[in-house]
């Protein structure tokens, strides 16, 4: 069915065709939206879910937790504070091997109190043991949504998967969207450690540190795992829907000098600037980074790299910058913008290229 | 690409008047996209959201700066915001009012009177006209897209008659 | 008004809705406390309603905190200012989603350890700021944007959990009733320890009603006997004198109700749970304050 969309509701869309048992949230904008599409689902019965409309982002993580490790799908949404708060169940959840799946709507972190589009948050909780994607569009948001279930569910990964969306800049906007009808995409959850009274076991007990570094080690082998998952799940996404994705999205890169490196909507718009430095003669091509966990292998070439990091980590750098750079090696102009939802046009972007200085960092609004 | 600018207070149903209008671009084929820009909101502050379509999916996500259409669903916010900046200068300006506001003179300015649409037709809802549908009506007339479209937009979304029947009231009395 | 400075602690240009029961509230609760004050301010309306960088519409300083985190972040400035000799009123003012759902471990905790401060939660019985969804304080039958068909759980009893704390003063009040408030505010501010105020803020927005209603519904909300008017210092409990009236002649629910859209489509099962809810409360506290 095509119809229009925002994206927080392309994500309540496939949340509904995924049928979890188990909804949990609170709300925090700018992801309210998908907590309330959700109770509308559920309020009309047209998703049959359990909703806990719990009193913090704490317990909506708690609660997926309890829920989950029943051996049932579960969901939530946050952002930015929500999902700060959150942190330490966040943690737990990888910890407990669940496939949640939550989508994170970025925004900007306070004080002081910022609504808008930047990254830092979900990248805050990059150690976490979750996979992360990031989207760009309202169909990607859906789509993303939908695989997110069927990756963290399969038995070779058994972790829980964050999609992101851009506050506002993606949330609240209207594109079209094509809904399926998904079938059998997303097999039946069967959780092998789920909790079984007739096989009674003990769950996340003392564990003594010549134990705990090889339960520790199986996640980091499931992350491993993960990459082949994603790759075969994207291509049976593909298949049964007809639209295809991969580690990036890039655009123009095959004889591109230069990439634009960037994650979430600035990546589309880094595609318009592409075509206005094309028209200069400058060989651009953009690049948009999707997975950060588990971080891909880019093919970059020996082209140089602009680098845009929608967040930061003080007294460090960009995030994505470093995370190239860890790596490949490879040095890159890394230009800090949209952070707090500053507003970043393909105009900004194509003079990033032009001014380029490889091996620097700079601000954009600050530097000049 | 179409780029428009639409100009509201909070709670006109102004956000709803820009997913209406990607809607009907939508359904004459095209690529729409629709954004309400978010400030601090409160009833009744003015409010702006970014409507863009084009034959081919569009990829800007930053604010329209220069409009090729400026739309205003209350004049009042004539005399708190500069509607008509950035304005290409071709742009056309849609303003809900009886008569051309004095502030409008010096546009290529288009009116309608959709309060008055919705108070004779009685489209109103908790004590308040409703204006985001009737002004699909007038902007269809302006070749945004096509009635049919337009009307189908409403009707999809509002199963009240009112509304596709104040829009082609409001297509009709476009001036 | 008698009783409080003429001075004005709120600037006219707030961000505040029309009819906001907040920064009416907020107003005479500066007038009360004068401006040896700091506000403590989660995440809620009146995060928003100060402004934006960088004005502040207050004349007193607030800190915005995040927002479970009001109740433990006054707790460390209470401290500091005992600490300094200084006699700052601390009030901590948060809406009902910040006090009763999300921050009620840092009150339960704050009081417990008898923190020197007033908590204020202002109650318009949903997460106004994030575009009202349903709280724990938001009542049975209401719509929000997360019980669209109307919340089928009652509202939780703030009031009683706080009253467990034993505090030396706590009470509840409503934005209809400005001088009651306060009187009420200045109270709490002579004693030193945890005290505690639950104010009933009707919201235009949240409640569906018109801007100009606000005082009318408050004290509607009263005249019910939906909303007690008390107050407790440690164990005595006084009874004010509006809910004494309306424990004898109280104006029919219906009505209420029929003045906010919030409550369309409100069930019979449902307005009689209320009913028996609030008539339960009146006669437990009946009950208390003949036992005092």
């Amino acid at each position: 069915m095509l119809t229009i969309s925002t994206g927080n509701n392309a994500v309540a869309a496939a949340v509904k065709q995924a049928n979890p048992a188990v909804v949990a949230a609170y709300p925090i904008t700018p992801q309210t939206e998908i907590v309330e599409q959700i109770a509308n689902f559920v309020t009309n019965g047209s998703l049959k879910s359990k909703y806990i409309p719990v009193e913090s982002e704490h317990s909506a993580m708690a609660a997926c937790i309890g829920a989950s490790i029943t051996g049932v799908r579960t969901f939530t949404a946050t952002s930015s504070h929500g999902l700060l708060y959150m942190h330490e169940m966040v943690n737990w959840a990888a910890g407990a091997r669940l496939p949640i799946v939550m989508a994170n709507v970025n925004r900007a972190l306070g004080p002081g109190w910022n609504v808008w589009a930047e990254h830092t948050d979900s990248l805050q909780a990059r150690d976490t043991g979750w996979l992360q994607v990031y989207v760009a569009t309202v169909q990607e948001a859906y789509d993303a949504t939908l695989m997110a279930f069927r990756i963290a569910e399969d038995r070779r990964v058994y972790l829980p998967v964050m999609i992101n969306l851009d506050g506002f800049s993606l949330s609240h906007i209207t594109q079209q969207l094509e809904e399926n009808e998904i079938g059998d995409f997303i097999p039946p959850l069967v959780l092998d450690h789920a909790i079984d009274t007739k096989n009674p076991a003990g769950y996340g007990c003392m564990t003594s540190s010549s134990d705990y570094f090889r339960i520790r080690y199986d996640i980091e082998r499931s992350m491993r795992d993960s990459v082949g998952v994603i790759r075969e799940t994207e291509e049976a996404f593909s298949k049964s829907f007809g639209r295809s994705y991969s580690w990036t999205e890039d655009y123009q890169t095959e004889d591109a000098e230069i990439l634009i490196l960037s994650m979430g909507t600035l990546g589309k718009e880094a595609e318009v600037a592409v075509d206005i430095l094309r028209e200069e003669g400058i060989k651009a091509g953009a690049m948009r980074v999707r997975w950060i966990r588990p971080f891909p292998n880019l093919n970059l070439g020996d082209r140089e790299l602009v680098v845009i990091d929608r967040n930061y980590s003080f007294g460090f750098g960009g995030i994505l910058a470093a995370s190239v750079r860890a790596k490949t090696g490879r040095e890159c102009y890394n230009v800090i913008a949209g952070i707090g939802g500053q507003e970043v046009t393909y105009m900004d972007i194509a003079g990033f290229v032009r001014n380029r200085r490889i091996g620097e960092e700079s601000w954009f609004g600050v530097d000049a | 690409m179409y780029e428009i600018r639409l100009h509201s207070r909070g709670g006109q149903g102004g956000v709803t008047a820009a997913k209406l209008m990607a809607l009907a671009a939508f359904r004459d084929g095209k690529y729409a996209t629709a954004a309400p820009f978010y400030g601090a909101e409160r009833r009744g502050a003015p409010i702006v959201s970014f409507i863009r379509i084009d034959d081919k999916p569009i990829k800007i996500y930053s604010q329209i700066h220069n409009p090729d259409l400026v739309v205003v669903l209350d004049p009042s916010i004539l005399d708190l915001v500069n509607v008509f900046d950035g304005l290409k200068p071709d742009g056309k300006v849609l303003i809900n009012a009886p008569e051309v506001p004095e502030k409008a003179s010096g546009y290529n300015v288009y009116y309608v009177d959709l309060t008055g649409i919705a108070l004779k037709i009685n489209l109103i809802v908790a004590g308040n006209p409703i204006l985001n549908t009737p002004v699909i009506g007038a902007l269809a007339k302006m070749g945004l897209f096509s009635r049919e479209s337009a009307i189908d937009a409403i009707k999809e979304m509002f199963s009240d008659e009112r509304n596709h029947k104040a829009a082609l009231m409001a297509y009709e009395e476009l001036i | 008004m008698s009783g409080t400075s003429a001075t004005e602690y709120i600037c006219k240009c707030t961000s505040a809705c029309a009819g906001c029961s907040s920064s009416l509230i907020l107003r005479h609760v500066l007038k009360a406390a004068g401006p040896d004050t700091v506000l403590v301010v989660p995440a809620c309306c009146t995060s928003v309603l100060q402004g934006v960088w960088p004005n502040t519409a207050f004349n007193i300083p607030i800190y915005n905190v995040a927002f479970a985190a009001a109740a433990a972040v006054a707790s460390g400035m209470a401290a500091a200012f005992e600490s300094l000799g200084k006699n700052t009123n601390v009030i901590a003012y948060a809406g009902d989603g910040g006090t009763v759902d999300i921050g009620i471990q840092a009150i339960s905790g704050a009081l417990e350890r008898e923190t020197n401060f007033l908590y204020i939660c202002y109650d318009n019985e949903a997460y106004g700021n994030t575009g009202m969804q349903r709280s724990g304080s938001t009542p049975m039958g209401a719509r929000t944007t997360t019980t669209p068909g109307g919340k089928t759980h009652k509202k939780k009893d703030l009031d009683r959990i706080i009253a467990a704390h034993h505090l030396p003063y706590m009470a509840t009040a409503c934005s209809a009733y400005p001088q009651d408030l306060v009187k009420k505010v200045q109270k709490a501010l002579s004693i030193k320890g945890p005290k505690f105020m639950h104010i009933l803020a009707p919201c235009p927005p949240g409640w569906r009603y018109d801007s100009s209603q606000t005082i009318e519904i408050g004290k509607m909300a009263v005249k019910t006997g939906l909303w007690a008017m008390y107050e407790r210092e440690y164990d005595n409990l006084t009874i004010n004198g509006p809910t004494k009236a309306a424990m004898i002649k109280p104006t029919p629910l219906e009505d209420y109700f029929k003045m906010q859209g919030r409550f369309s489509g409100l069930k019979e099962e449902q307005i009689r749970t209320i009913r028996g809810e609030m008539e339960r409360n009146l006669r437990m506290l009946k009950a208390e304050a003949e036992g005092c």
